[in-house]
Order: C-alpha cells, then structure tokens, then sequence
C-alpha cells in the first residue's frame, strides 16, 4: 500500500494507468487483492451464495495472506465491464467474475491488464491470464432426475429455466434422461423466465407448471420461490444451488449444490506461490464442486441407495449421464449407443433430449 | 385448453395483476392532483420489506400491511416536500425516490432475506366462487385482491363523483385557478402524494406477504415501472387501470403457460416480456394523435410546480 502511494507520488501520478498501478512489487507487500463480481444479491441461497460461501471459505483458509472485495447485483452488460475494468484497476491481483454473461468482458479487460489474474465461471473462452472454470451440474441434475422421476405420479415434470444457454440445457436434458431412465412415461415441460432472479416470475412458472399437472418441480433460476411455490401447493421439488429445505420442508427432495471453497483456495495459492495458472476446469463430484443435498426421507430406501451408487459411479469415471442413445424430441438418434458426448460437445449443447416436452426458443 | 387450465390463467392473471392494480391506482390519484411521481418502484421495495419486516416480527398480515402503507407513505412525503416545497423537478425526484427506495430496502431488509412467511390462504366468498368457470378463479383469491376491487371503486367513485375529487381534478388542471378560488393545493397536492405511496406501499405488500411471501433484494423487478406506464395506459381512467392491469398480467401470465403447454406458440417470450411498455407506447401515440383526447383525461398541470402568487 505504502509502496504503491510513494510510487504515485513520485511523479508517475500522470502517467499511471491501471496497468502500471498493479506491479508486482505491489504484491510481496500487504495482501493480495482478490475481487469478486456477482450477478444477484449475495441473499440467504442461489448461485451467488454459493459463490460466497466459496469466497469465506478461502480467506479462512488463507487468512490474512489475502484481502477480498465484492460487488453483488452486477448485471451482464456493458456495466460488468465497467465494474470488472474498475476492480482490475484499483490493485486486485485475481478477479473472480461469476456469472456466464460476463465472458466477453473478462476476455477485453483481460487483455489490458496483463499481470491481473481473470477467473470466470461456466464461460468457455480463456486467455494467457484468463482461465473458465465450471462445476458439471449435469451430474448432479442426472440424480436428481431419478428421483423426480420414480417420485412423481403425474409423470410431468416441471423446469423453471433461466436462459437458454449450454449450461442449463445440459441441466435439464440430464434431468430428463434421469427420469425416463426410470420411468419411461416421465416428461419435462419448460418454463423459460429469461431472468436469473425474478421471484415472482420465478413462483408464476412454477404455479403454471403445478396447474398443468407437474408434480415434481425444479429451477434454474437464482431464488427460493420454485420451492415455495411447491410447498405451498403440496407438490414436490428439487432445489438447485443450495439446500432450500428451510423453505419447503415436505417438497424439498434433495438439491444439486454446488461448492467453490476449496478450489478458489487453490486458484489463490498458486497466485500466491507465483505458480502457473493451470488449466481450465470443470469439476464435478469426483472434485468435490458438486453435490446432493440430504434427500428428504418421503424419498424410498432403494431409490436413495441407487442414487448414492450412481453418485459414485459418476465420481469414479464409471458412469456418464450424456452417453448414448440419446434421442432428441424428435425421436432422432443424436449420439449412438455406447458414445458419450464430449465436454467440447457438451459447452455447445443446442438441443433438447426426447422427454422434454416444450419447444425450445431459438 | 382445458377447462381447469383457462381457470388457472384467469386465477394467476388476477394474482399477477393485483399489484399493478393497487399502485396504479395510487399513481393516478397522485397525478390527477398534477404531480408526477415516479418513484413507484422505490416506495414498492420499501412497502414489500416493511410489510415483510413486521409480518414476521408480529406475526401479523395486518400489522405488516399498515407498516407497508406507512412506510412508503413517509418516503412519499419526502417527495412531496423536495418537489412541493422545494419546488424541486418532479422527474429528477421521482427517479431519485425510485432509486433510493430500492437501495434502502435492500439495506434495512438483509436481516430478513433468509426468513419464511405463510402464504396468505385464499378467501373463498360464498356464493360467488360457486358460479361455474369464472367463480373459482375470481372469488378464491386471496382476501386483499378483494381489498383492490374496493379501492377501485372507491377511486372511481372519489374522482368521479365527489366535491373533493373535483377539487383535486382542479388542482391537477390549473392550481392557479384553484388557488384563486380558495382551494388549499398545496395540502391537496401532498394528501394525493401520501395516497399515491401508500398504494404503492400496498402493491408492495401484496407481493412479499401475498404473492411471494419472502423477502428479497431487487423482488419488485420492475412491476414499479409496469404499474406507472400503466397509468399512461389507461389514460387516467380508473376502470382502465383494472383494464390495463389484468391485461399487463394477463400477458406475463399466459406466455408462461403457452410455453409449458403443448400449444407452440411462435412468439419470444422476450417479446412479451417487452409487451406493456410496447402496449404503453402505442397508446402514448395514438392519445398524442388525438389532441382532444389528451385535454380530456391528462392532466394539465402534471409535472409542473405551484408557485403560489403573493397573497
């Protein structure tokens, strides 16, 4: 800090950018500086929690080694740009941006900040100083599509859906394929809110999937309201991001959550050891960044025992959630018998499985 | 479509419209007096979490619907006073509150966000919610969607039919005239700025009590906007804001249940999400066109300060 001051009044006040700002010397002094850009309020449960626990997670591990900041409610849009460049500028060492839309900016001021660190979450683009990391939610969807599908009586399945990108087609495909892999008659119509975090909207979805007969309802999307929606109605969900019991204890099933601690830990030792930035990543259960919370015990025995075995399965490498047959809606062979579908095939997934029932926005 | 489903649609149009309703209404009171008050979105998020707030610490709907009105009522007055007073631009205000409610609701309401309500159960009325098709998803809502019903009669009634409503109409098209014989505009103005925000602190109520009982930041998502641009809507017709409300609903509504349905329907759900601003302009086009119009329902004095003459 002190060095950083004397630097400027040197004279360089003039001429320093953003780059010059950030020296390395800056860093064998005082703490580093990580920085944390997040698309909604941090809240009580959702994406951006999740992202925090991680965030509280390693500065406990790391203790005063570092120094973190945040910014909540970041939209994905030209003001991501603005707030990532102003972090990058004001002395962050590492700058998490934890959001898909924000790809495209990481990549521009990535490249004006040379010696920043960029890590951004679920993107498939990086650079000499700009890595993407992702969790394979899919795994986790998979599961949790069992047993949605061998709970509801209706066999209509209901998804509250943010944006149709990759990521959450690979949710709710892998949804799908979990259900009808033990009941065939399973289907799963799609509500798209084309919001991350909209509760009302969010709790209309899932009011109108109830009304046209879904008894088992998920989200995509950032809030509580999905699980609400079903308690209140007396139909069963499955939670994404956190455990959501507190807000649904006879609905909730389970949830796919996901856990950044230990691997924001990591990324920030190797800063801090002047090590490589590695490569991209994307984990799943084998790395511990996704997981199943408690199954409700409405949930039969057998079932929770197929699915812890399938978990390890997946954990082990036995087992993966896209490998073929897998048809599309409409009925047309995709990936053949015994394939699986790459991660290069998995990032661009554009496509709905046969058993989702609705039509998907181009 | 089935029967159950077209009562659904009805019953969640309703619902969706409820609050649009409530704080249009206020907001047309508001402006029929000549002041333009765009804060709605910012005195919604303050009535949602005091509502939310006291709910919760005293159990009680009631209690978590007046601190709502309250709440907001207060922050209108601070508009009232900037602008009225101070004579400060109603515009720049307006978005200010708006701004400023938004923020201080997510400050005062981070203790909250982990908090669970009951929903509110929906009131059946005898009688009435036996009448087959519409009796369901009319009369088995929940009980402060009648309370809205009232409220716009009442308005109607107020504006249309009373000595005060006409002075506050007197207000809204020339204070000076009204000054000149004898009416208080400036009490006038601030009683109409306080119904305005209690309304819209009542639209907030409904939806993190009634419609989504938690609390969150940023819950209002934009119904403030929607529920002003209604008020355009319905060219300051009170009967047209029901109208225009449970259109606006209808619209986000049904385009949620097309696209979980097996009718494909070929329109972006962007696009309807898009619609009541769209709905808003055109309507914004065809008044202008029709200058007659205009003189009939706009008020004329809207947005413009008092400066009462020496006396």
């Amino acid at each position: 800090m002190n060095k950083r001051r004397s630097m400027l009044c040197a004279g360089l006040a003039a001429v320093v950018t953003g780059v010059l700002l950030h020296s390395p010397a800056v860093q064998a002094n005082g703490p580093a500086k990580i920085g944390f850009v997040y698309v909604s309020p941090i809240g009580d449960a959702g994406w951006t929690y999740q992202h925090d626990l991680g965030r509280k997670e390693m500065m406990k591990n790391l203790g005063d080694k570092v120094e973190t900041t945040f910014v909540e409610s970041v939209p994905e849009g030209a003001d991501a740009e603005r707030v990532i460049r102003e972090m990058a500028a004001s002395g962050h060492d590492l700058i998490f941006a934890t959001s898909f839309g924000y790809m495209n900016y990481v990549e521009r001021v990535a490249k004006q900040f040379p010696n920043v660190r960029f890590m951004h979450a679920t993107g498939y683009k990086s650079g000499p100083n700009f890595r993407n990391y992702n969790a394979r939610f899919y795994e986790g969807r998979y599961l949790t599509g069992v047993i949605a599908g061998e709970m509801s009586k209706s066999n209509i399945l209901g998804y509250v859906a943010a944006f149709p990108i990759p990521e959450v087609l690979q949710g709710i495909n892998a949804f799908a394929m979990g259900a009808r892999s033990v009941n065939p008659n399973a289907q799963v119509r799609v509500i798209w809110v084309n919001s991350w975090y909209d509760p009302g909207k969010e709790r209309e979805a899932a009011q109108a999937l109830i009304a046209q007969g879904a008894d088992v309802i998920t989200h995509h999307t950032d809030s509580t309201a999905v699980v609400q929606a079903a308690q209140d109605q007396g139909v069963y969900a499955v939670a994404y991001h956190s455990d959501m019991s507190k807000y649904g204890k006879d609905a909730h099933l389970t949830a796919t959550t996901h856990h950044w601690g230990p691997y924001y830990t990591e990324v920030v030792e190797k800063m801090l050891n002047k090590e490589g930035m590695g490569e991209s990543i994307w984990g799943g259960f084998k790395e511990g960044f996704v997981e199943l919370a408690p199954i409700n015990p409405v949930v039969p025995k057998p079932v929770q025992d197929k699915v812890a075995e399938l978990k390890e399965k997946i954990a082990k490498g036995e087992f993966h959630p896209f490998t073929g047959p897998i048809l599309d809606q409409d009925g047309k062979e995709i990936v053949p018998a015994g394939k699986t579908l790459t991660d290069e095939e998995l990032s661009k997934m554009n496509f709905y499985v046969q058993g989702v029932n609705s039509k998907l926005p181009r | 479509m089935s029967l159950g489903l077209f009562e659904s649609i009805l019953f969640a149009t309703i619902v969706a419209g409820t609050p649009l309703m409530l704080v249009a209404l206020g907001e047309l009171v508001t402006e029929k007096s000549g002041m333009l008050n765009l804060g709605a979105e910012g005195l919604m998020s303050i009535g949602a979490v005091a509502a939310f707030a006291a709910s919760y610490t005293f159990e009680s709907t009631v209690l978590g619907i007046l601190a709502a009105m309250v709440a907001a009522m207060l922050l209108s007055m601070v508009f009232a006073f900037i602008t009225i007073n101070l004579m400060a631009n109603q515009v720049a205000t307006g978005l200010a509150v708006a701004i400023f409610g938004v923020g201080l609701s997510a400050f005062l309401g981070k203790p909250f966000e982990a908090k669970v309500l009951q929903a509110v159960p929906g009131y059946a009325l005898p009688l009435l919610s036996e009448i087959p098709l519409l009796g369901p998803a009319l009369f088995k809502q929940q009980w402060l969607v009648y309370v809205s019903w009232i409220t716009l009669a009442a308005v109607a009634w107020f504006l249309g039919k009373t000595r005060a409503g006409l002075a506050l109409k007197a207000v809204g098209e020339s204070p000076q005239s009204a000054h000149a014989v004898g009416l208080p505009v400036i009490r006038i103005r601030y009683l109409a700025v306080m119904f305005g925000g209690a309304m819209a602190g009542l639209g907030g109520a409904f939806i993190s009590l009634f419609h989504t009982p938690m609390w969150n930041e940023g819950m209002i998502a934009g119904k403030g906007w929607i529920a002003l641009a209604l008020v355009v809507f319905s060219t300051w017709r009170p009967w047209r804001v029901m109208l225009g409300a449970y259109l606006f609903g209808g619209v986000m509504i049904s385009q949620l249940f097309f696209q979980s349905s097996s009718v494909q329907v070929e329109i972006p759900s962007q696009f309807l999400s898009a619609l009541p601003y769209l709905a808003t302009i055109v309507v914004l086009v065809l008044i202008s066109s029709n200058a007659k119009m205009i003189r009939l329902n706009s008020p004329a004095s809207l947005g413009k300060p008092f400066l009462k003459e020496n006396s």
